[in-house]
């Protein structure tokens, strides 16, 4: 199967029971650079869509290919494959009895079997780039959110993954630091980064996306590219979806007491 | 040789004889127990007081027997207390006041934590609603001490359920006595009874704490909000 | 008082003393692998050993060290098994201190968070890598304060080896006792024996719980 898509997932399904549906058949590709931003309400299984991809959730039915290889079997060695696969969490858990660097580090030197001094001086070039060079040595819990964040984004880009995951990274951190980190995760999408990317934050999607794909009760109800997504979607259901965000007159629905 | 050994166990009254072991430990639980209960939130509530001599002495009383070995205490007591009372204490009564005088620190500071970990809206919230004092801790401090109290005065059970195994080495016929007894007396018929006899009370001390300690379990989980 | 009498008898405190300590380290040492080889076997879910271990955990935490004691150097001999008396005391203290330190470990291990595992598996760590670096350091933090209750526990235990024929402590006081009649002052020396030993360690183990609890990753 020779093709530039990157991330193939085809008939993916995630249920508990037959009644309990999380994820109902969800097909996608995502090519090599794009950057697909993945929104809906809450419960619509686009985290638990995400976490399926790296193996953090079985799946029960559907293939997931990387490249030409199937990744959803039983016998895959996630170890490897999420060298390939980059994710960032909401909660920004970085590991804290380490330092800074020695959070980053961790990764390329026990999984990767890097020697240190080889990876050091990229370790310290990306921390620099997301402009926390003086923090390397402090140690998570004297970081704000929002360094914790970034670090979080830099430990997971130093295994120099394929694609990057990013699950509404910004959704727990106050205002004055979701920038901090978005900018960051822009940043990545000029390089040329393959990103998908749950988030809330619509104008930050807008401007990011190549596609944006809303996803509701666990199915894909629209996919399309920003400009109409946000402007005229298609679906009703997009359109209610967005309303939520639109605090127009015209709008409001209106509610008595 | 396996069967003359487990032979012993149903052998005349031998069974009865180690039932009536376990009555003792039993009733000597009991009897700790519940004193120290009632003592013990005496001493609680005794605890809480901010006087500094109240603090030194039940402080120093609950650390002294925290760190002594409850063997240690019986030993003390029933050598000891003897000679200096002049009074002959049977083995019996000096794990009695052993056990009590343990728990009973145990327990208070059980109640000493319980009493002081209630936050103090707790009685701002009932004050608020108009109840009065007794009203106030009858209401809202005693259930919710309660809560935390008896699963850990069930643990309690248990460790000292288990501890009464060492009054054996102060001479008192329970258990463990009985069942050298019984394999003293029948050291040539059936030479592998101690494994029999050892084992049953083995399973016997289990069959004793094991409930506790689910019943302790359980009520921990339900209780936990 | 008799004070002569306590002077001449401390050599046979100290070395009873020796013996309950050398013991005593033994016990715990090999309770702390057995402690957390269990409570990683139940936190992993493996299947049979899990069980196995569970089941271990419920026979030693509800019977006495002494039963224990007692089957194993009287009641094993009957079938051929033979352990000596220092044996029997280790076993002993190995097997009912185990099931503890496995609950203290236990405690810690649950403490991790998920999302800390997760991130953890997310940059592609094994699960033995996972255990060393991300989950022990953390479950540690939370397991100390109930590991150092373990250790006093264990020392105050080792009081029933007289039991199997040990020179301990108890058996040193209760020779005296039996030999020379003199109660006050072999019993002041077992207690104070047991304070020399005890009140330390337990200093000591309060002053680590304060470090952990202050050091502790503050999140």
């Amino acid at each position: 199967m020779a093709t530039d898509n990157l991330l193939t997932i085809e008939h993916l399904e995630k249920y508990y029971t037959t009644e309990q549906s999380v994820l109902d058949d969800i097909s996608l590709t995502v090519k090599k650079g794009e950057v697909i931003v993945i929104i809906g309400p809450s419960g619509c299984g686009k985290s638990t869509f995400l976490r399926c991809l790296n193996g953090l959730e079985p799946i029960q039915a559907g293939n997931i290919y990387l490249k030409d290889q199937l990744i959803s079997t039983k016998s895959t060695n996630w170890s490897k494959v999420r060298q390939q696969i980059g994710m960032v969490f909401q909660s920004y858990d970085l590991f804290p009895n380490m330092t800074v660097l020695e959070n980053i580090l961790l990764g390329p030197l026990k999984v990767q079997n890097k020697k240190q001094a080889d990876i050091t001086p990229t370790a310290l070039k990306l921390l620099d780039r997301v402009g926390l060079l003086h923090k390397k040595d402090a140690y998570p819990r004297q970081l704000s959110g929002g360094q914790k964040q970034r670090v979080a984004i830099v430990r997971a880009l130093i295994m120099e993954p394929e694609i990057m995951l990013f699950d509404e990274v910004t959704a727990a951190l106050d205002p004055e630091m979701v920038r901090e980190v978005l900018d960051v995760v822009l940043e990545l999408a000029d390089g040329g980064m393959t990103m998908l990317i749950v988030t809330h934050e619509m104008q930050f999607a807008r401007s990011i996306a190549d596609r944006v794909i809303f996803i509701d009760q666990g199915r894909i109800i629209e996919e399309n590219s920003p400009d109409i997504f946000f402007a005229q979607p298609s679906t009703e259901r997009a359109q209610r979806f967005l309303n939520m965000f639109n605090y127009d007159k015209k709008n409001k629905e209106t509610r008595s007491f | 040789m396996q069967d003359l050994g487990i032979r012993v166990l149903f052998e005349g009254n031998n069974l009865l004889r180690l039932f009536n072991g376990l009555l003792l430990v039993v009733e000597l639980s009991a009897i700790a127990v519940f004193c120290s209960i009632i003592l013990g939130i005496c001493m609680g509530a005794l605890m809480t007081l901010k006087n500094p001599l109240v603090k030194f002495l039940t402080r120093f009383y609950l650390e002294f027997i925290r760190i002594m070995p409850q063997l240690v205490l019986l030993f003390v007591v029933y050598f000891g207390l003897t000679r200096l009372f002049g009074i002959d204490l049977s083995g019996f009564t000096s794990a009695v006041i052993v056990f009590v005088l343990w728990g009973t620190a145990e327990m208070g500071d059980l109640v000493r934590s319980a009493l002081i970990s209630i936050p103090q809206h707790q009685y701002d919230s009932g004050a608020a609603i108009g109840l009065t004092k007794p009203q106030i801790f009858r209401y809202i401090i005693v259930p919710q001490t309660l809560r935390r109290l008896i699963p850990l005065a069930m643990n309690l059970t248990t460790r000292m359920i288990k501890t009464t195994s060492l009054i054996v080495l102060i001479g008192v016929v329970e258990m463990m006595k009985t069942g050298q007894q019984i394999i003293e007396a029948n050291r040539y018929t059936a030479p592998s009874a101690a494994l029999w006899i050892y084992g049953t009370i083995f399973i016997l001390y289990f069959i004793l704490c094991y409930p506790v300690s689910l019943a302790a379990q359980a009520l921990e989980e339900r209780w936990k909000n | 008082m008799d004070v002569n009498f306590i002077v001449q008898h401390i050599p046979q405190y100290v070395d009873a003393a020796f013996l309950t300590l050398r013991l005593a380290t033994i016990g715990i040492f090999l309770s702390l692998l057995l402690g957390l080889f269990c409570s990683l076997l139940i936190y992993f879910k493996i299947p049979v050993g899990r069980q196995i271990c569970s089941l271990y955990i419920e026979l030693s935490r509800n019977t006495p060290l002494l039963v224990q004691l007692f089957f194993l150097y009287f009641g094993l001999p009957k079938i051929g098994v033979f352990i000596s008396s220092e044996a029997c005391a280790i076993i002993g203290l190995t097997f009912l201190g185990g099931s503890y330190m496995a609950e203290a470990f236990r405690s810690g291990l649950n403490a991790v968070e998920t999302s800390q595992i997760e991130s953890g598996l997310s940059i592609g760590l094994t699960r033995l890598q996972l255990i060393r670096y991300v989950i022990l350091p953390q479950a540690l933090a939370t397991s100390i304060p109930p590991l150092c209750a373990n250790f006093i526990f264990l020392i105050k235990e080792t009081s029933v080896f007289s039991a199997v024929a040990l020179a301990d402590l108890m058996y040193v006081a209760k020779d005296l006792i039996g030999l020379y009649y003199k109660t006050d002052e072999a019993l002041l020396m077992l207690v104070i024996a047991y304070l020399i030993i005890l009140l330390p360690i337990s200093l000591l183990a309060s002053f680590v719980e304060r470090q952990v609890r202050y050091a502790g990753f503050g999140n």
